[in-house]
């Protein structure tokens, strides 16, 4: 069962249920295998056909991939922080810097070796902060290519929310670390609202210390490539990492999401809900969902779920689920990836009420992104991405 | 006032191999004030009457004719034939994840009414409607059907009836799945809409129970695709007596075998 499977618009629907107790199954080629390193230069330049970049349209990178990327633009990292809030601007030597992870891909590790200041945020030790802290990332303009390097922290038994907003033009590249220490409760959505012509690769490197808990949001729906991926870790018992993304693909726009749970210490959670809808000629969506379960993660409980919804022709979802167990010794693992178009039941029984057929499609996508939405608990994002989606709607008649 | 007329129409549903011909010449015509049960044997064809009538995609008319009040229906779109007029309460309803049931009926009462219905108004007669059905009114904020009981669904199906006040309702087994209390309490619904005796209603059901709750003024028996006698409520009583091996032929091929 641990076979990725690719997934295209065909009406296709598998989902597994718990493999606990099963047989370890490893596939090929082990996402624990995976390179990792802090310096661009040890890893190849990507030609296209690695297992990590075989979704993503290397040419539209504007050189990210392959260091001609020029570097000479720059991003503004504003924040605006609830009171109890501590803001820094640090350099790379900082020792706090590269708590959350190392690079896994080329993109990353240029990134991280490029970008000259980062941006640590820290909600304090036993502090619940008042108010959502808004960090604004903005692109270095349509031309310019810039590298960002953003830490949020949570101290042990901290509770906060953080909003990161990615908007503006440009060609974009950066590391957001999520270091949440002991027992902190951390609520992050990235909302990436690009203009149409933003290239934008990152990766999420999250930390989860001993029963530190992680809500984790993505939100993509401008630029004209988007590609994040967010990496989970584990460094004590009792973590409990939610995942959830919501993506909307135009036309020509690429959106990849590559979410990575790495499972290495015992009794730890994670639940990975991605949805996404696509409309029009050239729009494609990827969705990679690895989990990893390690021999010694025994008492793990993860599940993780894509769906996807094709709402016109010329639109291409790609959805690979990738379940790893290497102990038997679990709670529970599963997961379950469709991909289809519009339910026609569905449609022809909100007409059959009388519903005109372009308003049965739009109750049924936002009905779609419900779960989702209904997710992000700062009300300020979710009624902005409720008016997005409707926005989007509008625009195809769907 | 308001009539249905369905003239030999033929329907065969869209199958991945070829078309295949399902109902062979239907001749039908309800009129308001009048509740005509349907009753005949499993796959003879009385949900694709219902569903031919609704416009479901699936089903393709290849001749014959459905009016409504003298109007061509079957050059409407499905939406185009509920505000028409027309309601199918269906045998087995949709589940539409993420959409509230509250959210829905005031979608649809818009669309039927031509405009949405006053706030206050509104709630209130949601609310009535609701408890004459015996429905809890936490089902407001579920999602459409989802997760809903057999019974639940139907009565559900029954809610719509009343909200959006057809002139020609059509309850394909909506009795079906209900326990004693929930088909009265569905039935007493059904004899409210039907009391203005400015609707028309057909009945689609296997059982005799709830013919003791609504009284048809039309038994038909449907088998083959066609509709195959006609008669009054006494019919029904000998069709649960003899069952329908008289009108499929099924006992000379019994006896064959
Ligand atoms: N999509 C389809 N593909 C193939 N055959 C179909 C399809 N839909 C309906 N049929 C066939 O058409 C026939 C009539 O079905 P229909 O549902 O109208 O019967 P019914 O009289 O309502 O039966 P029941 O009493 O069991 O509800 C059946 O033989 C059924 O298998
Ligand atoms: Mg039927």
């Amino acid at each position: 069962m641990a076979n990725p499977t690719t997934e295209q618009h065909g009406l296709t629907e598998h989902s597994h249920g718990d493999v606990s107790k099963g047989e370890p199954v490893v596939p090929q080629s082990s996402r624990g295998d995976r390179f990792t390193s802090y310096d661009v230069d040890a890893f190849e330049v990507p030609g296209g056909r690695e297992e990590d970049w075989r979704f993503t349209p290397l040419k539209r990178l504007n050189g990210l991939h392959n260091g001609t990327a020029a570097a000479g633009g720059s991003a503004s990292v504003d924040v605006k922080e609830s009171p109890e809030v501590r803001v820094e601007r640090v350099a790379r030597d900082d020792k706090r810097i590269g708590e959350g992870g190392v690079p896994a891909d080329r993109v990353s590790a240029q990134a991280w070796s490029a970008f000259t200041e980062a941006t640590v945020v820290t909600f304090p030790k036993e502090t619940r902060t008042t108010s959502p802290t808004i960090v604004t990332v903005t692109g270095p303009g349509e031309g310019n290519a810039a590298y960002g390097h953003v830490q949020l922290r949570a101290e042990a038994f901290a509770e906060a929310v953080v909003v990161v907003d990615y908007r503006g033009s440009g060609t974009y590249a950066d590391n957001l670390e999520i270091v949440a220490l002991d027992g902190s409760k951390l609520t992050v959505v990235v909302v990436h609202d690009w203009a149409d012509d933003a290239v934008h690769v990152g990766a999420h490197l999250a930390k989860l210390g001993r029963d530190a808990t992680l809500k984790h949001t993505v939100v993509t729906i401008g630029g004209s490539l988007v590609r994040v991926s967010p990496t989970v870790t584990y460094g004590d018992k009792g973590g409990d990492a939610e995942l959830t993304g919501l993506y909307f693909a135009d036309a020509d726009q690429h959106l990849e999401h590559r979410t990575f749970v790495d499972h290495a210490v015992s009794n730890c959670r994670s639940n990975v809900v991605y949805k996404g809808a696509l409309q029009g000629e050239g729009a494609h969506t990827v969705w990679i969902g690895d989990v990893l379960i390690r021999a010694a993660a025994e008492g793990t409980n993860t599940y993780e779920l894509n769906r996807n919804l094709v709402l016109t022709d010329g639109a291409r979802a790609d959805s690979v689920p990738n379940l790893e167990i290497e102990t038997g010794e679990i709670e529970g693992a599963g997961h379950a990836s469709a991909t289809g178009r519009f339910d026609d039941e569905q449609l022809f029984y909100l007409q059959a009420r009388g519903i005109p057929v372009d308003q049965a499609r739009r109750l049924v996508v936002r009905g779609f992104f419900h779960e989702v939405l209904q997710k992000i608990d700062v009300p300020e994002v979710r009624e902005r991405l409720e008016a997005a989606i409707e926005a989007e709607l509008q625009a195809v008649g769907a | 006032m308001a009539t249905l007329e369905i003239k030999d129409l033929h329907v065969s549903v869209v199958t991945d191999d070829a078309p295949k011909e399902i109902l062979k010449g239907v001749d039908l015509t309800i009129k308001a004030g009048e509740t005509h049960a349907i009753m005949g044997p499993n796959g003879s064809g009385k949900s694709t009457l219902s569903y031919a009538i609704a416009g479901h995609p699936k089903y393709e008319v290849t001749s014959g004719e459905i009016l409504l009040d003298g109007e061509d229906v079957l050059g409407m779109a499905v939406d185009e034939r509920a505000r028409a007029g027309i309601f199918l309460a269906m045998q087995y309803p949709v589940e539409v994840p993420g959409v509230s049931m509250s959210n829905f009926l005031r979608t649809a009462a818009t669309a039927v009414r031509g405009e949405a219905p006053q706030v206050r108004h509104w709630v209130k007669e949601v609310k009535n409607a609701m408890s004459e059905l015996e429905i809890d009114p936490s089902f407001a904020e579920r999602s459409v059907n989802e997760g809903f009981s057999g019974g639940e669904k139907k009565r559900h199906e029954i809610l719509q009836l009343a909200l959006l006040n057809p002139k020609i309702a059509i309850l394909d087994e909506t009795d079906s799945g209900l326990d004693v209390d929930a088909l009265r309490v569905v039935s007493e619904g059904v004899n409210r809409f039907r009391a203005n005796g400015e609707s028309g209603v057909m009945l689609i059901t296997h059982y005799t129970r709830i013919l003791k709750h609504i009284t048809p003024d039309f038994v038909h028996v449907f088998a083959g695709g066609r509709i195959v006698e006609s008669g009054g409520a006494e019919l029904a009583a000998r069709l649960e007596d003899e069952g329908y091996v008289k009108y499929t032929g099924k006992q000379e091929a019994a006896q064959v075998s």
